[in-house]
């Protein structure tokens, strides 16, 4: 179980209270298959997200970024049980979904740089090191039903 | 995953826009790198203060983006432009190579913060190719 100072606890809540997940889950999912074209391979059923513009104005991938970032506040809610909030999706994602869990990781590094672009300097160093360790835990609890 | 013209064409307006605040941008990078991965503060323990304030931070933030500025210069042969530069980091330096794409991700970070509506999607995927090729330069020499 990964340990969280109040000081931790508090900076987390803090970035999350500041996103919108309607406006700003779109733009991880968008951000994810443009950054990292590779990962358009999970998405068969999503349609034309080929290029640039198709990606922009995908419906199912503006919805599935919604999705995944109300995972996310399930872990934001229950700090202490990122692994109990995640082990029935990590199981998901390896046997039916078949995802390669080095993309939780670059999922992870993807939701900082947008995070980053809405919060701008309130994401501070402290900040960012605080919600990468977050985000760390996160991938971790992900991958851990690859076996 | 090599740059194709049209990466080297976003990549160079992108730089033309943020090259004035190249030193901001170098010193913020380098100060996220310390505070995110603190095991890269090994390879500045002769340091006083490595907090991003210090002079040290911003001097060395400012060396940084000028090899930066020197890759989007040599952007069409990176691996032969950047060779001395590889050579003092394999030989010298001795920086782990898995190190460049932590400060990578974090130049990054600091051009999200710092140009956000210039940071499109597209915008940021030429500069993660860039700074793949940049690190790839870069350990050119080491074996």
């Amino acid at each position: 179980m990964v340990k969280w100072t109040e000081k931790e606890r508090s900076t987390i809540s803090a970035v999350w209270e500041k996103i919108n997940i309607d406006e700003t889950g779109p733009h991880i999912m968008a951000r994810v298959l443009i950054v990292y074209p590779w990962t358009e391979r999970y998405f068969g059923s999503f349609g034309d997200i080929f290029t640039v513009a198709a990606v922009l104005n995908n419906p199912k991938v503006a919805a599935h970024g919604k999705v995944v970032l109300t995972a996310l506040d399930r872990a934001v809610r229950n700090m202490d049980d990122i692994k109990g909030v995640y082990a029935s999706l990590s199981r998901l994602h390896y046997e039916k979904l078949h995802v390669d869990p080095d993309s939780f990781r670059l999922l992870a590094d993807c939701i900082t740089i947008s995070f980053a672009c809405k919060l701008r300097s309130s994401l501070d160093p402290q900040t960012q090191a605080t919600w990468q360790k977050f985000l760390s835990a996160v991938v971790d609890a992900m991958s851990s039903q690859y076996y | 995953m090599s740059l194709t013209a049209e990466d080297k064409a976003i990549v160079k307006a992108f730089w033309a826009k943020a090259s004035g605040r190249a030193e901001e941008v170098g010193s913020e990078a380098l100060s996220r790198m310390l505070a995110v991965y603190p095991q890269t503060k090994t390879y500045f323990s002769h340091w006083k203060d490595l907090s991003p304030k210090s002079a040290q931070v911003k001097k060395h933030g400012k060396t940084i983006m000028a090899g930066v500025g020197e890759g989007v210069a040599k952007i069409d042969n990176l691996n032969a432009g950047l060779l001395k530069l590889s050579e003092l980091h394999a030989f010298t330096l001795r920086v782990d190579p898995a190190n460049f794409k932590i400060l990578s991700l974090n130049i990054l970070v600091v051009f999200a913060v710092l140009l956000p509506a210039e940071f499109t999607p597209e915008v940021h995927v030429a500069l993660d190719k860039f700074l793949a090729a940049l690190s790839r330069a870069l350990s050119e020499r080491y074996r």
